[in-house]
Order: C-alpha cells, then structure tokens, then sequence
C-alpha cells in the first residue's frame, strides 16, 4: 500500500478545476479503483460514470495523464512511483460533473445511419455466410462503444463546427460494417460521403491508436469505406453511367433524424 | 520529427538526382537506376531505353523518365500511409493523438484540392505498370554479365532487393487490398479473390514499413548505380 | 455548475414501461412497440451498456446446426437436469421451443454470429448441455446481442421518425434513469413508475397500465461477484414493495470461475467456454480434480478417466463428457472445496490451463477477450501459463412469481423477464440459457403487456401519491450528519458473501439476520451530500435499502431450505430431499417485513417425463410422484 497524488477534475461547464486529492494505492489496482475510494473516503459525490469494471462495457471513458483512456482497464502500474495521475473527462463532449460527460452527440449520430436491411424477399433462418464473410464486420461489431475514438478525433476534438456533419470514427465504422455485411441491401455511400462526413478523416490514425478492443479502425474500416465511396462517386465509369441514366440506388439519410442547427 | 526528416531526405536526393541527367546508366551490365526508367529523352543511351524513346533532346532539368516519375509521386502523395505521415509531421492536423491542433478551422479532404486524394486507385494502376517496368529493368542485367551471359553481381542483390520492396510497397496498397477483393460484400462467393484480399491484407497491414523500406532500396539502388556509372566503384561481382 | 433542477416532476403517458435496457427489457420494448402500443424504455445506465454485454460463451438454443440430433426436447431435458427438477415446466418447455426462433430472429435483425462450414449459425459445448448447443459470437456474445437489439429498438425508431416525423414518438430510451418506487392504484393494479434522471437529478414520473420489470440480478449485495453496480436488485425490490412474490430466491448460483488476483478484478468472469474449448482445472498438486467429485445423479454422463473426457472433444458421440462441464453448482462447490482443503492456488483459487491444451494462435483465435482480460488486469498470459479462478457470485436463479406465457406476476399489470423473473431455471441456471431466456420471456413479457394495455387505461397517479415518492427520493439528500452509504454497502456485501455465500450454515444465516435488521434501521438514516446532479452516493443511498430487502428475502428462504440443490448449500442439510422438490418458497413483502410461504411446483407433463429414464427419476421424486 502506498500513497499517491491524483489531480482530478471537479465541476462542470466552465466552472470546473483540477483538485489534487491524496489516496491510497493498492497492488494490482487500476485508476478506477482508486476513484472509487476517493467516493467511498473522501468525495462521495465525485461523479464517475462506470459499469462492469471489466473492459467490456465502454463507460468508463476519461482522459488519465492527457491521454483518453478507459479508467478500468489502466492499471497503476504504468505509472511512475512518484508520478501525479491527472484524471480528466472527455475533451470532446460537454462535461455533466467532474468526469461524467454528455455523450448524446454519439447517439444521435447513431439515429442517422439506415439500419441493417435484409432483403425483404428474405425471412429469419434463410441466411447462408460462410466465417470468412462475416469476419470484417464481426472486428468493427467488437465495439463497445466507449466513444475514445469519437473523444480523439481531432476533426471534432478541435473544431465544434464539425459535429453537424461528421459522424465520428465511430458511426464511420458502423456504416463500414454494414456495407460489409454480406446479407445488406441499402447502399450507403453516397451518404457516408455527404451526411455522415467521411471526407472530412484524414486518416489519421488516433481512433486507432486510443480503441481498448484493439479495433483496426482506420485500415479495416474507414479506408475501405473511403475506397468504397470512390467507387460511388469518384469513379469516372460511375459518372458516366449516371449521366447516362443507369442511376445507383442511393440509400437517403434517415429522414427526420437529424436535429436541426438552430435547437442545439 | 523524424518523419519530416525522412521524407525531406528523400525529396532533396531525388530532386538533385534526376535533374542530374546523368550517371543512371552502367552499360556493362545493364544496370539502370529506377529513377531514369523507363528513359524516354532522345539523349538516353540507346541500350538504356528498353521501351523506346521520344525523338526529342530533353532540356537541362528536364527528369528523363518524365512519364514514370510523375505518377510514382503522386502515387505517394496520395497514398494513405503518406497522408497519414505527412498530415500529422508536416500539416500538424494532428500534431498528435489528443494534442490540441494550431488550425482554426479545418475541412479534411472534402475541398476539392483535396478530393484528388481519392483518385488514389488510378495511381496504383499506373505504378503496377512501372513496377512491372521496374522488374524488368532488374531481370536484364542477369543476363549481362562481365563475359556475357548469366551473371550475378552486388548491383543485381541490390536492385532484386529493391523491386521486391517496390512490389510489397505497391501490392500492399489499400486501394489494391479493395479492388481485388475488399470491395466485395461477400467472400463466400469469392474463394480466389479472398484468398488474394488475405494475402494483400498480410502486406498491407506492413504498408508504412515497406513505404519507407522502397524509398530507402530505391535510394540505395539509384546511389550504387550512380557510384558505379560515374566510375567512382566497380560493380562486386559474385557470379560471372 | 448549472442550477440544480426545481422539484418538479416530469410526467409521461405510455402504454407500455419497461424498466431495464438489458437483453430482456429491449426484446419486451421491441414486442411491444411491434404491437402498436407507445412504449418507454429505461436504462439505468447508458443504453447499450447493460450488464447483457458481460455474457460471454453464448446463447442456448436447439437448432440442431452442429449436432442434428439436438432437439428442443434435449434441451429441455438439459434444463430440467441442470435446475435439478426444480424449473418451472411450463417456462423450461416454451424456452427450449422458442430459442431457436429468438436466434434466428436476432440473425435476421444484423447479428453476426460465427459460422459453421455450411453457412448456419455455428453452436459450441457448454456445461450441462448434451449437444453443442450455443449460438456464439467469439467470447463476447452478449455484446453482440445487446448491440443487435440496441440497434433494432433504433431501426423502430427510424420507421417512426420517417412516418411521424419524430423518432421518439413510438419507443423512447431514457437512458441513466433509475425507478425507485413502482405506484400502484387502490385496486392494488400497477399504475405508473416514479424515478429520477441521474445526469441531473431531475424526477420523473411514468403513468402507464403496465409495466416490465426486466432489471437484472442482486449481485452487488456479495463482495466477489461478477456483476456491475447496476445489479443492486432494484426490481426484485420495487415488486416485493409492489405486493409480488418473489421465489426461488435462495438460489444464487456461484460461477465457478472468476478472476481471484489482483484483488481489485477479484470476481470478474472467467467465461466458461474456456472449459468448453478444452480448458481444464488442476489443484496445486496438478491433480484434475473433478474426476473425484461427479455426484452421483451425473455420474453416467460424465467421463472417469482424463484419456476419455480428452477424446470427448473430438469424438463426442463415443466418449463421454470432462466432468469439468458439469452444471455450474458442482463445479463451484468443487473449487471450494479444494480450497479449504489446503489444495488451493496461491491466491486462494484452483488452475484453470489451457496454456497446455490447445496451441496459442487457437486460444487468441476462440478466447481474445479472456487473453485480453488477463493480461490486461492481472499481466498473465493465457497461453503460456494457467489462470487462478475461483468461485464468484454471478447469477439469481429466484425472481419475480410470473405466470409462463405473458411475464405477469401477482401484481396486475406488473410483468417481468430475464433473471428478474424466477422459475425457469429451477435451482441452477445452464450456461447460455440466460441469454435466450432474455429473449424468449423478454419477447412474452412485452406481448403480455401490451395486451393487457389493449383494454386497460391505467388509473393515473395523484399529486399527493408522486410527491411522497419524491420526499422519499429526496431524503438521503437532507440527512445531514447521517450514515455513509459505501460503508453499509461493504459491510452488507460481506455479510452475504460470509454467511449466505456459497456453502451455508443455519446459524450463519440467522446472524445474517440480524445483520441485515440492524441495516436495515440504519438505511433509513444515510445520507449523501452534495447536490442532485450526478451524485454517486446519493444514487447509492437509494439502491441500497433495495438490496438490503433482497438479502433479507434470500436469507430468509436460503434459512427455510432445509436441503442441498443447485444454487444453494446447506452444510447442515446436504442431502437434496425430494419433498422440498415439490415446493417454492414465496417471499412477500408486509408491514413487518419480508414473510414466506410453501407454494406447490407444477408438475412436469407426462410426456415430458418421459423424457428422463426411471433411475435419473428416482433420485429426485418422491416415491408416490414415480409410483
């Protein structure tokens, strides 16, 4: 047992600060851990927002020493003996209290996305997949929505503006994997391009590097859909048939999910 | 830090290398450097210009592979680990994972200077045929050796070695690893393409070490051929 | 930091309320906004969190994919077996009947389950189960299950958004919204649900004719357990305060492997496919000690030497089974035993090795997420060295009294599904078929609410009825210098685990009592200071008085029970007695407290019976049942 500096944020809107706490550290524990003992000794009312304390339920999100991380799944060990641990809340989304953030940008983006559709001539039971067709999708379905990715990405990160029209690495993905899904019907590509912001990743890798299930975003996900989306609207042959009239049938945005500018 | 560095490096010695126009060609055994192939300037000495030449004398400063060297560029540029590299080194669009970035705005890869990103897949099909170009250049000095006939020298290690790298650079590309297979929904349907989305999948998920891997083979093969071609060293032979 | 909130209180209208975004509240939400009717959902915690995505192996259904034998029959007679003759018949036949349907169902809405060479859905071995028999995704198919039903409650909402213009018009998730009393009209019928909004405290007060109950278990009453702090029994709570009975309550199955180091992962699950897959458990001498502890109602389906439980794997139709995939009650009992008998791991655990077993690409391939875990929490890795598990609180069989074809309970218009509903699983739950319990009773519960909002109005809640219930809320916030709810939560959850753990005593239990009485005064006097917004102790505060009410139910049946069967151990009483067969233990809830009574099981159907030979009969009924 040992006693170590945590600096933690407290408050909410602007009004918040970081407030150093001193607490005790046991061996195998992880930042989680010890935010909770600050609530059971200290602070009781330190808001954190978490479940299964396993790394499988994506609620524990915050940003611990800068970096965005889940809380449960970062020990103490990594530490320096002497190091101070900041926690802080994602930078991305409005903060509710002290780590909690509002996270309900991500399920709004998640409203837009036109759901999976089987071809209706189908029913339950006539799916043939073989392992390897549902593989790709099956990495991206790994998800468990901790929204690290959308909380790094700088496109939102950094300019607010941006939430209108981009979705996120998150919802990006999501649309990859049902344009991957071999029983699909709708094509989404247009809308990835326009609605869903595609154009707007520059590949830049952070989903990748901050997603704790190991998820190839970027090279699995968002450049095949980019090359996806080349297909649709960047490719000469496609332009040519179009102009021609052989129209692609272009699945819309969900209507009426998308609140509009002026409300937010 | 490091990757503007390199890219740097390598920009600066291709530069000064093929305004050159010169010491790209080692005529006793056939050796030729990538960054004057194919050599398309009436200049070009003949045996060098596998593929023909344009009946015009280039200007100084004119590259002599003026068809190839375009399009391996903007190979490049617009591959996706480049972009990657050089949106965070040189942009600063990241600086870095969760590192606040020094732009007001930003608009990505919507405008249309940046649409020109997605005509990746155009490249890739132009720069199979260089590579294919690029291959054959390696397999004819084999067969020049110092008495004629087969023969194996450092140069022909060296530029095998490149071509390789050139190969899992370009076969590893993303816009390869969709067309010949990712861009289906189903694989089951598939087995051929899936079995070559598997294998281009294994080399893509290497792209940025054989990215810069082919730039540091290139620039190793054009400078032992020019070291060779100025008659500063002589080829180490192994074999005939 | 924005201003808190006024009292006042939110007021909605819906048909149908469901309580719980697990798999079972969005499978009812989804069957009874499919029926028409304006149905909310609510999710304590964020939707699509729920404690469903820590389910792992898989979901039991007989499709007959992997084996063509399989039949709802057999797994019928598996669930039977595995709840030692204590389901619910009728909720164990239509639950064996209909999974494969639910399956299908959740395939055809985008889950991606793995695959067999044919193209079908692939099934693996699992305790208990005859033939492999579970649907799977990987080691994470309650995520895969919890994503398909979270993104079908979204694809409803997007067909009402295109033609009502508004998403939430039909089916709306409040998600991070607690319910602490359920309000019922002077006929005793459910009129509504009262709660408050945790990001800011706000109240909120649902009116509606019928509501589900589908909140999940009461395992953070135990200090090792594998559940999330959501499981604090709030339904079971809300319909014992509501006049339902609860029953079976004094079975709690102990999954018996969790993670045993370090002690901050103690408990989390260690899935049981990793003994489905190979996985073996030694003691510290390098013993597989199962072989020596197939109780004798098993004894002719379990393999006595490892050369035969080994060819098992490949070769399932000659060999017979590893008695490491015994029910879940042997194999935890097993453990435990081990372990007070000196023949434990260092950390108190057994070995669980499948480091020697199966190559290390096969074991990242079948187990990612176990790889992950441990060398993530505990720097193990997997492949190269074995894991300490030990036994871990995971599972209530008991549950609300609900009838088997709609879900309702005692209580008109108070349905409830999933492991807050009891009776299907009888006195131990088979791996994999919670899952599809979720699905199979969450779909009726949803049905049979939906139906009864066909002809009832609801009755509507007065004033005077909502802001009691807001007094009520509010009143851990006005205590001053009260009692500190983490501590009382630490010292209820090791009582339970002490004295109404795994192996129980009949004076354990009645200092348990005790214990919780004096608890229960001191639940009255918490408080938690701060604000209402986002107040952690404050949300404890009122979930504790919850499982303070659960424990005492426990206890007291687990203290009735003078026998040993599935979830529940009597040191005293070890003999399994098939007079108790015969019975459920109800607890109500009264003025002075919880209270129990005998209630008769249902009688399996003959035809049914015939399902089991004389012999396996003989070692559970009575002599005049077989007569």
């Amino acid at each position: 047992m040992t006693e170590r500096t945590f600096r933690v944020w407290r408050g909410s809107g602007e009004n918040g600060e970081l407030t150093d706490y001193t607490v005790e550290v046991n061996e195998g524990e992880v930042v989680l851990d010890v935010l909770h003992r600050l609530q059971a000794t200290q602070v009781p009312d330190l808001a954190v927002r978490w479940n299964c304390k396993a790394g499988k339920c994506g609620s524990c999100s915050v940003e611990i020493n800068g970096m965005p991380r889940l809380s449960c799944m970062t020990r103490m060990s990594v530490f320096g003996p002497d190091e101070t641990v900041t926690v802080t809340p994602m930078r991305t989304f409005p903060v509710v209290r002290d780590l909690v953030c509002d996270v309900s940008y991500n399920y709004e983006k998640a409203r837009e996305i036109p759901a999976f559709t089987p071809d209706p001539k189908t029913s339950p039971g006539d799916f043939r997949m073989q392992q390897q067709d549902v593989e790709r999708s099956q990495e991206f379905r790994k998800c468990i929505e901790c929204f690290l990715c959308n909380n790094v990405c700088h496109v939102i990160r950094d300019h607010e503006e941006n939430k209108e029209h981009f979705s996120g690495p998150r919802y990006l993905m999501r649309v990859a994997e049902l344009e991957m899904h071999p029983e699909d019907t709708a094509d989404r590509r247009q809308i990835a391009q326009d609605e869903f912001g595609m154009g707007y990743c520059n590949i830049t890798k952070c989903c990748t590097e901050v997603c704790p299930e190991g998820i190839r975003i970027t090279d699995n996900a968002l450049i095949p859909l980019k090359e996806r989306v080349a297909d649709r609207k960047y490719d000469p042959l496609v332009w040519l048939g179009n102009t021609i009239g052989r129209r692609p049938k272009d699945t819309p945005i969900v209507p009426n999910t998308r609140r509009p500018a002026e409300e937010e | 830090m490091l990757t503007t560095l390199g890219l740097a490096a390598f920009v600066v010695y291709a530069t000064a290398r093929v305004f050159q126009q010169d010491h790209y060609w080692v005529g006793e055994y056939h050796y030729l450097t990538p960054f004057y192939s194919p050599c398309l300037a009436a200049q070009c000495v003949p045996e060098a210009s596998l593929f023909g030449r344009i009946p015009v004398e280039f200007p100084p400063l004119v590259p002599y592979a003026l068809l190839s060297l375009p399009i391996l560029l903007l190979f490049r540029v617009t591959c996706y680990y480049y972009r990657k590299a050089y949106y965070r080194s040189i942009w600063q669009a990241p600086t870095a994972c969760a590192v606040q970035e020094p732009h007001r705005t930003y608009t990505g890869e919507t405008r249309p200077l940046m649409l020109g990103q997605n005509g990746h897949r155009y490249f890739f099909y132009l720069v199979v045929a260089i590579t294919l170009i690029n291959t054959w250049d390696m397999a004819v000095p084999f067969f020049h050796g110092t008495d004629g006939g087969f023969g194996v020298g450092l140069g022909n290690i060296i530029m095998f070695v490149n071509v390789l790298m050139l190969w899992a650079y370009t076969l590893g590309c993303h816009s390869c690893r969709h067309v010949m297979g990712g861009r289906l929904k189903s694989f089951g349907k598939h087995p051929v393409r899936y079995w070559l989305w598997s294998r281009i999948s294994v080399l893509n998920s290497r792209h940025m070490l054989f990215g810069w891997l082919s730039i540091a083979t290139l620039m190793t093969t054009d400078f032992y051929v020019s070291l060779m071609a100025s008659g500063t060293i002589t080829d180490l032979r192994l074999f005939n | 930091m924005p201003p808190t909130p006024e009292a006042d209180i939110t007021r909605y209208r819906y048909d149908v309320v469901v309580i719980g975004a697990g798999g079972a509240g969005l499978r009812a939400a989804i069957a009874a906004r499919e029926q028409g009717k304006r149905t909310a959902v609510i999710s304590k915690s964020l939707f699509g969190k729920a404690h469903t995505v820590m389910a792992e192996g898989g979901a039991a259904a007989a499709l007959g994919n992997t084996n063509a034998d399989d039949t709802w029959h057999t797994h019928f007679r598996d669930t039977i077996r595995g709840g030692k003759f204590l389901n619910d018949p009728r909720m164990a036949e239509l639950h064996a009947r209909e999974a494969p349907d639910r399956i299908l169902e959740l395939e055809y809405w985008g889950a991606l389950f793995d695959r067999t060479g044919d193209g079908r859905i692939s099934q693996r071995n699992f305790g208990g189960h005859e033939y492999p028999r579970l649907a799977h995704v990987g080691d994470r198919t309650g995520l895969e299950m919890i994503r398909t039903l979270q993104q079908r409650v979204v694809a409803l909402q997007q067909a009402d958004a295109a033609e009502l213009g508004d998403p939430d018009a039909m089916l709306q998730v409040f998600a991070e919204t607690a319910v602490t009393e359920l309000v019922t009209d002077d006929s005793g019928a459910i009129a509504g649900a009262f709660g408050y909004r945790r990001v800011d405290g706000g109240f909120v007060l649902f009116e509606a004719p019928s509501v589900v109950l589908a909140t999940g278990g009461i395992g953070k009453a135990f200090s090792t357990t594998s559940n999330s702090w959501e499981y604090t029994g709030d339904g079971h709570a809300l319909a014992l305060r509501a006049g339902a009975s609860l029953i079976n309550m004094e079975f709690v199955q102990f999954h018996p492997t969790g993670m045993v180091w370090p002690p901050s992962v103690r408990g989390i699950l260690v899935t049981e496919s990793v003994r489905g897959d190979g996985g073996v458990l030694r003691n510290s001498e390098g013993e597989r000690f199962m072989f020596g502890y197939v109780p004798d109602v098993f004894r002719a389906q379990y393999a006595e030497t490892e050369a035969e439980a080994d060819g098992w794997y490949e070769d399932p139709s000659n060999n017979r089974r590893p008695p490491e995939l015994l029910p879940r009650d042997e194999v935890a009992r097993a453990i435990n035993t081990e372990v007070k008998e000196g023949r434990g791991s260092p950390h108190g655990g057994v070995f669980l090795d499948v480091s020697t077993r199966m190559p290390a690409e096969e074991i990242h391939k079948r187990l990612p997420s176990m790889h992950h875990q441990f060398k993530e929490l505990a720097d193990v890795d997997i492949t190269a060295e074995p894991m300490e598990v030990g036994p871990t609180c995971h599972y209530v069989m008991g549950g609300v009294r609900v009838e088997a074809e709609t879900g309702a309970s005692d209580v008109p218009g108070l349905f409830a599904a999933g492991e807050v509903a009891g009776g299907m699983h009888g006195s131990n739950r088979l791996g994999g078929n919670s899952l599809s319990d979720l699905l199979v009773f969450g779909r009726r519960a949803g049905l049979g609410a939906a139906a009864r909002a066909d002809d009832h109005q609801g009755s509507g809640v007065s004033e005077e009825r909502a802001s009691a219930s807001l007094a009520r809320a509010l009143a851990p916030l006005k205590q001053g210098q009260g009692v500190n709810p983490y501590t009382v939560h630490t010292e209820l959850q090791e009582t339970m685990n002490d004295l109404v753990g795994i192996v129980r005593k009949g004076p354990e239990m009645e200092e348990a009592l005790e214990r919780l009485a004096r608890m229960r005064e001191r639940t009255d006097m918490l408080s938690a200071p701060g604000d209402r917004v986002y107040n952690p102790g404050w949300h404890l505060a009122l979930a504790l008085p919850n499982m303070v009410l659960v424990s005492e139910a426990v206890t007291l049946a687990a203290l009735e029970r003078t026998e040993s069967r599935g979830g529940h151990t009597r040191d005293d009483h070890p003999e399994m007695s098939p007079q108790w067969r015969k019975v459920n233990l109800a607890a109500r809830h009264g003025d002075d407290g919880v209270s129990l009574t005998r209630q008769p099981l249902a009688g399996i159907p003959s035809e049914l019976l015939a399902l089991f030979d004389d012999d396996e009969l003989a070692k559970y009924l009575t002599e005049e049942e077989l007569s």
